[in-house]
C-alpha cells in the first residue's frame, strides 16, 4: 500500500507538518498564556484521560456494553474550548463527547452511571455513552448521528441572538461530519444570519475506519469555512495553549456580534473508532503511526512545559494523577451500586403532556 | 373585529392561529422556505412578516434539514419555533431532525428536557403534479413514538390545533391540506387547548356504519355520510384529528355500536393509518360484534400519476366512499336477512 502512504502525504495539503506524526513532540509554548488556567486545564485533561481509561477497561471486561467512543489523546480541544464557555452558552457534541462533558465540568459519577444505564446517569440511564446532557454546565446534548447537532447548535445560537444577551453556541464535530450535507447547510445559515456559533472541528484524520485521504481531496477542512465566508483558524489540537489562543480570539469576535467562527483543531485518537482497542477497526498505517502520534501527547507536552517554567513539580503532577484516580474509582463504585431506571420509564419519558403557560 | 356572521376559510383560519401565537407568545417564531411568498403557503401566512417582523417570520435558504435542525435547537433554548415545509415531499429531506432528533430528544435524555418544535407541512396534491409533489405520509410519521401528529379537517381545528401544537411541550407534526382551503365556517372564539387532551372526535352519529378519516378524508367522510343519509343509512363519522399518539376509544365504542367500519385515508394502503384504525378494533372487539368485515378506502399502492384520467382514479372521492358504504351495509343485509 505504498500508494496509500503517498496519497496520505499528498493529501496533507494545507495541514503541512500538523498532519505528520513526527512533528510537535516538544513541550508546548506557554509564554503568553495564563499559568493558572493551564494548570487547571492540565488537571481537567488528566481527569478525562483517567475516566476514559476506566471506561475502556470496563468495556474490555464486558461490564460496560453500550458503544463507547473514547477521546483518549483528544483531551485538549475539549478543555481549551470549554475554558471560554460561560454561563448561558449552549454546547453540543457528537459521538465522541465524554471529553466535552467532562471539560465543561460534568460529574464523573453522572457519566460513569450513564454508561452503565443507571437512573442516576446524566441522561437518567436512557442515553448511554452517546447521549449526554448537562444543561447546568452548558452541555445541551450529544448525539451519534454524524453532523446532526451542527444545525441544532446553529438554532441554539439563533436563540441566543434573539435573547440578545451575548451568549453563544458551540458545535463540536469531527472531520467526518464535514462530509455531511447538513454541515454545509448549517454553515451557510449561520453566516447568512450572523448567528453567534463557534464551529469546532476536531480533525483526527479518521472517520470510523477510513482515513481522510480516502474521503476528501485535502486533509484540511478550513476550506469549507472560506466557501461560506466564515473566518477560521487552525491549531495544533494537542497543544492546550494553542487551542486556547485560537478559541479566545474566535469567542471574542462572536460575542462582539461578528457572527460565526470556525476552528480546525488537528488531533489524533489513540483508541479505535468505538471500544477500548487501539487498532482494531482502522486501516493500514495506523499501527506504526500510533506510537509516534502518542509522542504528541497533549498532557505530557503541557506538563513538561509547566515544569520547565517552574509552575509545576513532579510531586504535584503525580498528585494530579492520584487525585483523578481516586475521584474516578469512587465515582465508579457509587455508580455500580446505583439503580436502573424503573420499568415505567420506557413510556413515561416519551411525552411531556404539558403545555406552555399563557404569558 | 370580524362581523359575527362572517365565515373564515381553512387557510385564513391557519393565519388566525399564527396571528394569535405571534401576538400573545413572544417565544414563538416561524421559519421556512417561502414564508414571504403566497406562492408557497397560500393565504395561510399572508402579511405576517410585515405585521410581526422578518426576525420572527423567517424565509430561508433551500435547506430543509438545516432549518429544521435550527428550529429544534431554538426549541431546546426556550423558544417555540414553527418550521414550515410548503410541501410534505420536501420535508422528507429533514427526516433525521424530525424522527431521529426531535422525536427522541426527551426520551433519550431521560425525560429531563422538552423539544417544543412544531413542524408544519402542507399536503399539496392534484393538478397533475405527479409522484414527487403529492405525498402526505402521515402513516410514516404516526409510527414514531415521541412525535405528535395532528391533521385538522375544519377551519376551527386548523386554527385551534395549530395553537395547541405550538403550545405543546412536545414535537408536533402538523399537516394541513390545500384541498381543504376552500372550506368555510364561522369560527368560535380562540381557546388555547392542551394538545395532550385532544383526540378523535365524533362529528356525526348514526347506528348503521362507522366511518373514520382524518384531514381531507374526514371531510370526504362527512360528505359521504350526508349522501348515505339520503339513502336511509345513518353513520357515525369520526375525525381522527390527532393521529399519534392515537386514542382509539371512540372508534372502538362506535364500532361496537354499528358493527361496521369503513376506514378512509388519503395515504397508501400498506401499513397505513387505515390499517391501524382497523387493527385497533380488531384487537379490542369480539368478532361477533361485527356485522361485516371492516374495509379500507385508501390511495392505491402506487406513486401519484400526472396523467389526468389516472389522477382522477387515484384519489378517493365521495362517490367511491358512498359506494363502499352501501356495499358494506348491503353485504350485511345479504348475509343476515
Amino acid at each position: 500500500m505504498a500508494s496509500l502512504d503517498a496519497l496520505i502525504q499528498r493529501n496533507a495539503g494545507s495541514l503541512g507538518t500538523l498532519a505528520d506524526a513526527e512533528h510537535y513532540h516538544e513541550p508546548v509554548m506557554i509564554d503568553a498564556d495564563d499559568t493558572e488556567a493551564l494548570l487547571a486545564g492540565l488537571q481537567r485533561m488528566i481527569l478525562i484521560r483517567v475516566v476514559e481509561e476506566k471506561i475502556g477497561d470496563m468495556v474490555s471486561q464486558g461490564v460496560v456494553k453500550c458503544p463507547c467512543h473514547l477521546a483518549i489523546g483528544q483531551e485538549a480541544p475539549a478543555v481549551g474550548v470549554a475554558s471560554y464557555v460561560r454561563q448561558g452558552d449552549r454546547v453540543f457534541g457528537a459521538h465522541r463527547s465524554h471529553s466535552h462533558f467532562l471539560a465543561l465540568g460534568g460529574s464523573p459519577h453522572g457519566l460513569l452511571a450513564e454508561v452503565q444505564g443507571k437512573d442516576t446517569g446524566v441522561s437518567r440511564g436512557m442515553g448511554g455513552s452517546m447521549h449526554l446532557i448537562d444543561i447546568p454546565n452548558g452541555l445541551y446534548g450529544t448525539v451519534p448521528i454524524v453532523g446532526a447537532t451542527i444545525p441544532i447548535a446553529v438554532g441554539a445560537g439563533l436563540a441566543a441572538k434573539m435573547d440578545g444577551n451575548g451568549a453563544m453556541a458551540v458545535s463540536f464535530f469531527g472531520d467526518g461530519a464535514t462530509e455531511e450535507g447538513v454541515f454545509h447547510e448549517s454553515m451557510n445559515l449561520a453566516a447568512l444570519m450572523k448567528i453567534p456559533v463557534l464551529f469546532v472541528c476536531e480533525n483526527n484524520f479518521f472517520s470510523s475506519h477510513l482515513h481522510i485521504a480516502l474521503r476528501q481531496p485535502d486533509a484540511s477542512v478550513c476550506r469549507y469555512a472560506e466557501a461560506h465566508r466564515i473566518e477560521w483558524a487552525r491549531a495544533d489540537g494537542n497543544d492546550l495553549a494553542a487551542v486556547r489562543a485560537v478559541t479566545r480570539e474566535a469567542v471574542a469576535a462572536i460575542r462582539a456580534g461578528d457572527g460565526p467562527r470556525f476552528l480546525e483543531l488537528v488531533t489524533y485518537r489513540w483508541r479505535g473508532h468505538v471500544g477500548h482497542r487501539e487498532d482494531e477497526d482502522v486501516g493500514v498505517k495506523r499501527k506504526d503511526d500510533l506510537a509516534v502520534w502518542k509522542l504528541r501527547d497533549p498532557i505530557s507536552r503541557l506538563a513538561v512545559a509547566l515544569e520547565d517554567i517552574g509552575a509545576l513539580n513532579r510531586q504535584q503532577l503525580k498528585q494530579f494523577w492520584t487525585e483523578a484516580h481516586v475521584v474516578v474509582e469512587e465515582a465508579w463504585a457509587t455508580a455500580t451500586h446505583d439503580g436502573y431506571p424503573p420499568a415505567k420509564a420506557l413510556l413515561s419519558r416519551v411525552y411531556s403532556g404539558t403545555m406552555a403557560n399563557k404569558q | 373585529m370580524k362581523k359575527a356572521a362572517a365565515t373564515t376559510g381553512y387557510g385564513a383560519a391557519i393565519r388566525d392561529g399564527f396571528e394569535h401565537l405571534l401576538a400573545n407568545h413572544s417565544e414563538v417564531f416561524t421559519i421556512g422556505q417561502g414564508l414571504w411568498s403566497p406562492w408557497y403557503v397560500g393565504n395561510s401566512m399572508t402579511d405576517l412578516d410585515s405585521q410581526f417582523g422578518r426576525e420572527r417570520v423567517i424565509d430561508t435558504p433551500v435547506s430543509e434539514l438545516g432549518c429544521t435542525g435550527a428550529a429544534l435547537g431554538a426549541a431546546l433554548c426556550g423558544y417555540r419555533p414553527v418550521v414550515i415545509h410548503p410541501r410534505v415531499d420536501f420535508m422528507l429531506l429533514a427526516v433525521d431532525q424530525i424522527v431521529t432528533q426531535a422525536a427522541k430528544w426527551r426520551s433519550m435524555f431521560g425525560g429531563q428536557v422538552s423539544a417544543p418544535i412544531t413542524i408544519r407541512a402542507i399536503i399539496n396534491r392534484g393538478g397533475e403534479q405527479g409522484a414527487q409533489h403529492s405525498q402526505s405520509l402521515q402513516s410514516w410519521f404516526a409510527h414514531i413514538p415521541g412525535l405528535r401528529v395532528v391533521m385538522p379537517s375544519t377551519p376551527t381545528d386548523a386554527r385551534d390545533l395549530l395553537i395547541a401544537s405550538v403550545l405543546s411541550d412536545d414535537p408536533v407534526l402538523y399537516l394541513d391540506d390545500r384541498w381543504l382551503y376552500g372550506l368555510e365556517e364561522k369560527l368560535p372564539p380562540i381557546q388555547e387547548r392542551n394538545l395532550a387532551d385532544e383526540g378523535p372526535r365524533l362529528t356525526r352519529t348514526g347506528p348503521d356504519l362507522t366511518m373514520v378519516g382524518c384531514s381531507y378524508s374526514a371531510h370526504l367522510c362527512r360528505e359521504a355520510a350526508a349522501r348515505l343519509s339520503a339513502n336511509g343509512i345513518e353513520c357515525d363519522v369520526i375525525d381522527l384529528r390527532v393521529l399519534n399518539p392515537l386514542d382509539a376509544t371512540l372508534i372502538i365504542s362506535s364500532v361496537k355500536k354499528t358493527g361496521r367500519l369503513l376506514a378512509v385515508d388519503g395515504d397508501w394502503r400498506s401499513c397505513g393509518m387505515a390499517a391501524e384504525v382497523i387493527a385497533s378494533i380488531a384487537e379490542a372487539l369480539d368478532p361477533r360484534v361485527m356485522r361485516a368485515a371492516p374495509r379500507r378506502v385508501t390511495l392505491p399502492d402506487a406513486p401519484a400519476p400526472t396523467s389526468n384520467p389516472l389522477e382522477r382514479s387515484y384519489y378517493p372521492t365521495v362517490d367511491y366512499i358512498v359506494q363502499r358504504g352501501l356495499a358494506l351495509v348491503g353485504a350485511q343485509q345479504e348475509t343476515f336477512e
